[in-house]
């Protein structure tokens, strides 16, 4: 891990430029041409969702930069929380450049936890882009508190959080505040975040997080109206891999701050681990962009260079704040990285977090 | 506020605005004529435009689609009997009716009429209450909404047919199937058997097209006419606008009730349909003829659904939060068009909402208008042999059916299904009380864990729950003393239904009512394996269901002649003993078929053998006909398959080699 990843736009903008210049992508891109044909890109979900609009916003921009400027269209696969989409991408995808898919962290974290309904193999792929995003979690100023230095009041309150499902990506939040020692009742069941922030705005939860655009778009006015505390955000990965500030949102601190004011030290340990491994796979490398099994090099590189080459499209600039938040999709070794980040877990973590689930929460992966 | 509603109302007006604005009225009433699609596969459809076209007339055009859906579904509503989308399935239950009487185009006018009624008047209601509906729609929490989901239920009094145990045991039957999949508070897989398809339970195109389009396929195909046999269509063009002006309260409440429905998020829209229609079988004194072509059981839902679409786009602006299917994949165009839902809707962005509201309202009016302008002409399909009709309806059925997760599980699950409906349809079971109980029972489930987590039982001492429960409790009583089905209007306990006198006649009803205890029974069981949380929902529903059934089988087997828990359209239908009629499951066999091809040569393979086989042996058409009628259709497929970026469902064909699209 020599490179930087964190995620700032200059950083990775940089990075790329760097990988263009020794020849990852550059001289390659001459050879593939896509003239006259049309790339499939798998969206394991059905239409409207995040991952539809992400996939729906780049396709034409990736249409315009792959070289022989084929069509792609966006192929909606939903079904099995994704896995039926992924499932077939694996069985179906040849490694001509011409079937891509799009994962979330919905796809990620039944391959982590070991879902029986996962048949593919993340580690056979090839990644072409990453695309991170990140969160804040808030509180009720009800509570006491006034600001984030307030957080080790929340220790001994009751709090209850509307969530998605234990296996969901609200299994981030959980993993997290079992961290922190906060006595959290998860309620289930809810449909999207933007329900569970209907709870809380009904004052049935009293803690919840929005990813950032929803924040700064539903939860910022909140705060601004008393009615909402920010406490921390979920932050992101440094070139160590260390949690650090979210550069959107540069005056609250990250997760591990928070820890930190909490407890007094930094967090380590198998619990730590195990937050670490499905944060990341919910968060930095939440979206990613991948090539079948035994795709050639030069058609992953012209994949990547027109991933890097549209971020200078005038109208990638203009709505990719709207679409991405306020972070940068990444190529190259950065996205190497994240992906291995976040598709990897240490088989004692899965054991340790799938018993924790099924004794905590009912909950029985595998059947 | 009054500048920005105008300033609003001037910029849509624009030639290019409404012109984007018509776009989406007739992308939307085509979609919406194919029965089982809706506004998902309509916005699907649009959003590869939006990309780089202005607010304005992007949210016009997707706004003109989602308006008109509910609109122009009523055209298989009421000639085929098959709903045209979740929206209008309460609409079958007296438009077919009608339709079979040559009063097609009678139900059709007063169903645009309703359908325009209602749109604007979401809209108005919508300019009104936008700037205020914040706090409204926050006072709905989990414990509201699980009322509310009660209220719903409710509606299964009026629509319980003949018998009430059976109403009641179709109904469990509906909650059961809506269990299938993921449980809410747990997350366990519930009543999966292994099938990888169950994990996100049945969709509801499926439930809809299994058990009210198959098992009016496969009725209409026995007997080898035309829909309307025997009667001229008559001008009923102003009737039906009379009969509207003569209902316009009727219409009035319908509309206002969908409106709340859609804008409360979380009760889903596929419900509205059926609270209009039990509301005006409740209230209606005068000469009601429900169930057998009483027009003010079209007025009703037409009314609602459309109404329901203003307040479905509340919740969708304020919170983004989606209220139904197509107001996701709206959403998702408003992100990509770089508006962002929340608090500014109101705020900064009023002129936005305001356009939207704006052309919700044009839409409705344009969207009735052009229908109102084809009703004539389109009734005439039901003047044609329905076996020339019929390829088309089973091909497009399973196109839609299998936009639910593109594959052949979703055709096997349809066939499934369509078994059960026939076999329903054929015993009076009523198909409404189980689709009321399917569309309510994840949010029944769910509501009631979440309200019991946030609240504990003191839930049930909130205000809005004891007006809900009072509602509720005076639904089900006015609703047990006007009781409908599918034959018409009927007195409780009405004793008197044609019937034959012998317990081997009886025998096949018997045995389909042992299967329904049998299908409970599994439930049960696989209910014992999970969590208390888990399972204690289905486990409670299917005792209650058992126990209908305890009641049930002692009157189906020892029930005197004539008893009203009997019913078998094979023995007392009135085409018995007519000429020419055909076998009840040979429409079914046919569909069979074109599932088994597809599981063998892919969909698209399996329709091309399908068409010209089904037209020559069945319809006995003759070659040329044969011909143009495939080509016509193979066409149609493709090119909305092309349009909405889809493969088929594969076979084994496929599995073994490489084919191009469309047989990929």
């Amino acid at each position: 891990m020599t490179n930087t990843y964190t995620l700032s736009r200059r950083a990775a903008m940089g990075l790329a430029a760097g990988a263009m210049a020794l020849g990852l992508a550059g001289p390659a891109a001459a050879e593939v041409d896509f003239s006259g044909q049309t790339i499939e890109w798998i969206i394991p979900f059905s239409a409207g969702g995040g991952s539809d609009v992400w996939a729906r916003f780049n396709a034409p921009l990736l249409s315009r930069y792959l070289p022989g400027n084929p069509t792609v269209i966006v192929v909606n696969e939903p079904g099995g929380g994704s896995t039926r989409g992924a499932n077939t991408f694996a069985a179906r995808a040849q490694p001509d450049g011409l079937m891509i898919l799009g994962t979330s962290g919905s796809t990620q974290f039944p391959y982590l936890l070991g879902d029986p309904r996962v048949q593919y193999e993340y580690q056979d792929w090839r990644i072409a882009m990453a695309s991170p995003t990140g969160g804040v979690v808030y509180t009720t100023p009800t509570l006491g508190l006034t600001g984030p230095q307030d957080i080790a009041m929340l220790r001994d309150v009751e709090l209850i959080y509307a969530s998605q499902g234990a296996t969901s990506l609200d299994l981030v939040p959980l993993l997290g505040f079992r961290l922190m020692g906060f006595n959290v009742q998860h309620v289930f069941g809810f449909r999207g975040r933007g329900d569970g922030r209907l709870a809380f705005e009904r004052g049935e939860a009293n803690i919840d997080y929005q990813t950032s655009s929803a924040y700064i778009s539903s939860v910022v006015p909140m705060v601004e109206a008393g009615q909402a505390v920010p406490l921390f955000s979920w932050g992101v990965l440094d070139a160590e891999g260390n949690v650090v500030r979210d550069p959107t949102f540069p005056d609250l601190p990250s997760f591990v701050e928070a820890y930190e004011t909490l407890t007094g030290a930094a967090p380590s340990g198998p619990d730590f681990d195990a937050y670490m491994a499905f944060f990341t796979a919910g968060f930095p490398a939440q979206k990613m962009v991948f090539l079948p099994a035994g795709t050639p090099d030069d058609i992953v590189a012209v994949y990547q260079a027109a991933f890097e080459a549209m971020k200078a499209d005038p109208e990638y600039v203009a709505n990719a704040t709207e679409i991405l938040g306020t972070y940068e999709q990444v190529t190259g070794e950065l996205a190497q990285t994240l992906f291995e980040l976040g598709t990897t877990i240490a088989p004692e973590l899965r054991t340790q977090v799938a018993g924790m689930l099924a004794a905590d929460y009912g909950v029985r992966l595998g059947e | 506020m009054l500048d920005t509603l105008m300033s609003s109302l001037a910029a849509l007006l624009s030639f290019q605005h409404l012109f984007y604005m018509l776009i989406g009225v007739s992308v939307g009433l085509v979609i919406g004529v194919i029965p089982g699609l809706g506004g998902i596969a309509g916005l699907s459809l649009l959003m590869p435009f939006l990309y780089g076209m202005d607010e304005i007339s992007a949210l016009a055009m997707l706004i003109g689609l989602v308006a008109v859906i509910p609109t122009s579904d009523t055209f298989s509503s009421v000639l085929m009997g098959i709903p045209g989308s979740s929206a209008s399935q309460a609409t079958v239950l007296d438009g077919f009716p009608l339709a079979r009487q040559g009063q097609a185009a009678r139900a059709l006018s007063a169903a645009f009429i309703s359908s325009m009624f209602g749109g604007v008047f979401g809209a108005v209601v919508l300019t009104g209450f936008v700037v205020v509906a914040r706090p409204l729609i926050l006072s709905f929490g989990s414990a509201e909404l699980f009322m509310l989901a009660l209220f719903g239920l409710s509606m299964v009094a009026v629509l319980a047919g003949r018998s009430l145990a059976k109403g009641l045991a179709a109904c469990v039957i509906g909650l059961l199937i809506g269990s299938i999949g993921g449980a809410p508070a747990t997350g366990e897989f519930r009543m999966i058997f292994g099938f990888t398809y169950l994990y996100d339970g049945i969709p509801l195109v499926i439930i809809g097209l299994g058990f009210f389009a198959i098992p009016e396929i496969a009725d209409l195909l026995r007997k080898n006419s035309a829909i309307a046999s025997g009667f001229a269509l008559g001008a009923g063009w102003f009737q039906g606008f009379r009969d509207w002006r003569a209902n316009i309260w009727l219409s009035i409440r319908c509309s206002g009730v969908g409106c709340m429905i859609g804008a409360i998020p979380g009760l889903g829209g596929s419900v509205v349909d059926w609270i209009a229609y039990g509301h005006a079988v409740q209230t209606t004194k005068k000469d009601p003829n429900f169930g057998k072509g009483d027009i003010r059981g079209v007025i009703a839902p037409e009314s609602a659904n459309n109404a329901m679409q203003g307040g479905a786009l509340l919740p969708t602006m304020l919170f983004g939060i989606p209220g139904s299917g197509a107001m996701a994949v709206f959403l998702g165009g408003m992100v990509l068009l770089g508006i962002e839902p929340g608090p500014s809707m109101v705020g900064a962005n009023l002129s936005i909402t305001y356009s939207v509201i704006w052309s919700l309202a044009l839409a409705n009016v344009f969207g009735a208008g052009i229908c109102l302008l084809l009703a004539l002409p389109i009734s005439k399909l039901t003047q044609i042999p329905f076996q020339r009709l019929a390829p088309f309806m089973i091909v497009l059925i399973c196109f839609a059916a299998f936009q639910a997760t593109r594959s052949l599980a979703d055709l096997v699950a349809l066939l499934v299904l369509g078994v059960l409906g026939v076999a329903m349809k054929r015993f009076g079971w009523p198909r409404p009380a189980l689709l009321i109980g399917y569309v309510l029972s994840m949010q029944s489930e769910t509501y009631f864990y979440q309200a019991l987590q946030f609240n504990g039982w003191s839930f049930l001492g909130r205000p809005g729950v004891i007006i809900i429960a009072v509602m509720t409790l005076a639904s089900i009583w006015l609703g047990l003393r006007n009781r409908v089905d599918e034959y018409g209007h009927l007195a409780p306990r009405d004793d008197n239904a044609p019937d034959k006198p012998s317990l081997r006649a009886h025998l096949p009803q018997v045995v389909f009512a042992l299967l329904i205890a049998g299908l409970m029974v599994v439930a049960l069981t696989d209910a014992l394996r999970h969590d208390f949380l888990g399972q204690v929902f289905p486990l409670s529903v299917a005792i209650i269901g058992l126990g209908m059934m305890a009641i049930l089988l002692p009157q189906l087997v020892w029930g005197k002649t004539g008893h009203h828990s009997h019913f078998d359209a094979e023995l007392t239908g009135e085409h018995v003993g007519q000429a020419g009629i055909g076998s009840l499951w040979g429409g079914l066999g046919w569909i069979a078929g074109l599932v088994g091809l597809t599981a063998l040569i892919g969909f698209y393979g399996a329709v091309l053998v399908f068409f010209p086989l089904f037209l020559l042996v069945r319809a006995r058409a003759g070659l040329l006909a044969t011909v143009l009628m495939t080509a016509g259709a193979a066409g149609f497929i493709l090119l909305l398959a092309w349009s909405l970026s889809l493969n088929f469902p594969r076979g084994m064909l496929q599995e073994a080699m490489r084919l191009p699209w469309p047989f990929r």
